[in-house]
């Protein structure tokens, strides 16, 4: 069987993904995605009703059980300097990145 | 046998009695740590030495003084009179995938997911199972290794290395990806750990490492202060060396959250009450679909086993010893959806996983990369590139490929059906007016014992059928526990797991105690893990 992830396809996803790859990393990865669609494939045999349901998730909430949405109350952080520390760069109140890329629209 | 060696409930009963100080336990659990674990997990760690290989290596953050403080401060409040807690005294251990902020300022404490992206990341607020298990009095002794962001299932793939190793076997995995958390139980470094739970992520490394895993309800536990892999998989839970320490661990970290929208409304029972019941008339099942296994075979296919005999036989026993304690074991149970469970998890983790791994940009937290770059769109390529390990990437662009709207209803949106598949197989089997009428199901955990370091590292799929075990229970939501259950024909742990209906753990606890109690004879109880002997 072909591979379905073909280089193209997967220099694409890289893209997507923000990412950059050695020529053995690629490789090495483009081969596990193909892998892991062969298992994936075996969910194409099984019949499906139609009108089964999508589950976002295992357990379902009842009104009962959930929690009421929390008021929209802003609350200040207290020591935001804490927070503005994690930045790589920070400077003078201001998170600094590269150049962002922009096009001048005709 | 030394007071880390104890269990949580038999520690905290010593300590209320005054027979021992939590400063003892600690420096009995520290002491402990410096004979078995060797160097802690670094980024830059060079070459594994021949020493490296007969070490545990459970630890990346050792938070010594921050122990000290608080077994300080459970001393003071004895002394004083006052009531210190639940878990008062009691050593534990972190998965480092938790945010836990440096309250005492000592020496810094990251939280870092075993990733080089996080490896500089101080939390500037704590997730609520650990504040709520120190609020109890617990004294955390430090943050465990874990497989990088959790992708994985044997801790091989941290990017702080050396890995954690089985304290039964250090030539083997201690499982993962809570692997350091089941590691530093089993050796007697912590006698509790927060663990966090995916696809199995608690139970294969409890079974593997020879403890007690408790996965609860998904929503049962807050996820407050959890760095996100799969949102709506993710279950954190705990490690103990015995059912009542899972139990009295429980107890303090489940609940409503209010800073976690899925935690639920649903009071916690009193886990710790319920467990010395006992089994008489509960429903117990056994389904054949979990006593067979499929198997990656290298040209890609897929092959259907029997389980293993050496693993089926102490499901069997277990099954027996209850029905001798009065339960009603209900054979032939269908769970016919078993074996689907990993091709959807392949999908829905992986779609969830990159979603997640959206944030890490090099911009507000995290690593950035060192180059001289003149574009935001390089930067971000540079620092993911660089921060991330293999199976993160693998993880974001199986993520992207699954998700992409023109094989979205192909993929996504079947498995998406696919789970509501297995969560309709629990649902039949524990529906109260059905044909079974189940209290719990029992399987075993795992389909193999530890495997060998090295032996499938590398092999994505294989790695992944790790869980096909545990995994359906993850897609439900539903609560399930690994008990040891012996030991195999090498001396490796082996595990049995209960599966409940929603919200059941009380139930699950109380059978899993009345097992407990049944062999606490048998000579397998009495091996100490190698790194002990």
């Amino acid at each position: 069987m072909s591979d379905a992830i073909t280089p193209e396809i997967f220099a694409h996803l890289v893209d997507l993904a923000a990412l950059e790859l050695s020529p053995e990393e690629a490789e090495y990865l483009r081969r596990q995605l193909n892998n892991q669609l062969k298992a994936i494939h075996e969910l194409e045999a099984i019949p499906l009703d139609e009108a089964l349901p999508v589950a976002a998730r295992g357990v379902p909430y009842t009104t009962a059980i959930s929690q009421l949405p929390r008021k929209d109350e802003w609350k200040p952080t207290e020591k935001p300097e804490e927070i503005f520390q994690q930045a790589p760069q920070f400077d003078d109140g201001y998170i600094i990145v590269p150049d962002i890329p922009t096009t001048k629209l005709d | 046998m030394e007071l880390c060696d104890l269990s949580a409930l038999e520690l905290v009963q010593l300590l209320r009695a005054r027979k021992v100080s939590a400063v003892e336990v600690l420096e009995a659990t520290l002491e402990r740590i410096g004979q078995v674990d060797g160097r802690a997990g670094s980024l830059d760690s060079g070459p594994l030495t021949e020493e490296d290989k007969g070490k545990v290596h459970a630890f990346i953050t050792l938070t010594d003084e921050r122990a000290l403080e608080q077994a300080r401060a459970v001393d003071s409040k004895l002394a004083a009179g006052e009531d210190p807690g639940p878990l008062a005294g009691v050593p534990f251990t972190v998965k480092d995938i938790f945010c836990v902020k440096d309250i005492f300022c000592v020496k810094g404490t990251p939280s870092t997911a075993a990733s080089r992206i996080l490896a500089n990341f101080t939390a500037p607020y704590t997730a609520t199972p650990v504040a709520r298990m120190e609020a109890a009095g617990g004294v955390m002794v430090g943050k465990v290794n874990l497989d990088e962001f959790t992708y994985g299932s044997s801790n091989e793939s941290s990017a702080f290395q050396p890995s954690p190793r089985n304290p039964w076997n250090t030539g083997h995995v201690p499982g993962g990806s809570s692997g350091g958390s089941a590691a530093s139980v089993a050796a007697g470094e912590g006698v509790l750990s927060l663990g966090t739970d995916t696809a199995g992520s608690i139970r294969q490394p409890a079974s593997f490492c020879g403890v007690v895993g408790v996965k609860p309800t998904y929503g049962r536990v807050s996820r407050y202060g959890l760095i996100a892999f799969a949102s709506s998989l993710d279950c954190p839970g705990p490690l103990a060396r015995d059912v009542r320490g899972a139990a009295l661990m429980l107890q303090t970290i489940a609940g409503l959250d209010p800073r976690d929208s899925t935690t639920a409304n649903v009071p916690v029972e009193d886990y710790l009450a319920a467990l010395e019941k006992g089994v008489k008339g509960m429903r117990i099942g056994l389904s054949p679909d979990y006593f067979r296994i499929v198997t990656p075979t290298p040209d890609g296919d897929f092959q259907e086993h029997p389980l293993p005999a050496e693993i089926e036989a102490p499901v069997r026993r277990a099954a027996d010893l209850l029905r001798q304690m009065g339960a009603e074991i209900v054979e032939d149970v269908p769970m016919p959806n078993t074996r689907y469970g990993i091709p959807a998890y392949f999908v829905i983790s992986r779609v969830e996983a990159a979603s997640n791994l959206h944030r890490y940009d090099g911009v507000k937290y995290g690593y950035r990369t060192p180059q001289r770059v003149n574009d935001l769109r390089v930067m971000y390529k540079k620092s993911r590139a660089e921060g991330f390990g293999l199976q993160p990437k693998l993880r974001i662009l199986m993520g992207m490929y699954v998700s992409a709207a023109q094989y979205s209803e192909q993929y996504y949106q079947r498995a998406l059906r696919v789970r509501s598949m297995i969560r309709r197989d629990f649902d039949v089997a524990f529906d109260p007016n059905g044909p079974y009428r189940l209290d719990a199901l029992l399987t075993p955990t795992t389909p193999t014992t530890s495997f060998e370091m090295d032996a499938v590292y590398g092999d994505s799929v294989l790695m992944q059928y790790a869980d096909q075990l545990t995994v359906p229970s993850n897609h439900a939501g539903v609560p399930g526990v690994s008990l040891p259950a012996g030991l195999d024909s090498t001396g490796l742990p082996i595990g049995i797991q209960l599966l409940g209906p929603d919200y059941a753990e009380a139930n699950l606890l109380r059978i899993g105690r009345a097992y407990e109690q049944a062999t606490q004879d048998d000579d397998w109880r009495k091996v100490l893990p190698k790194v002990l002997r």
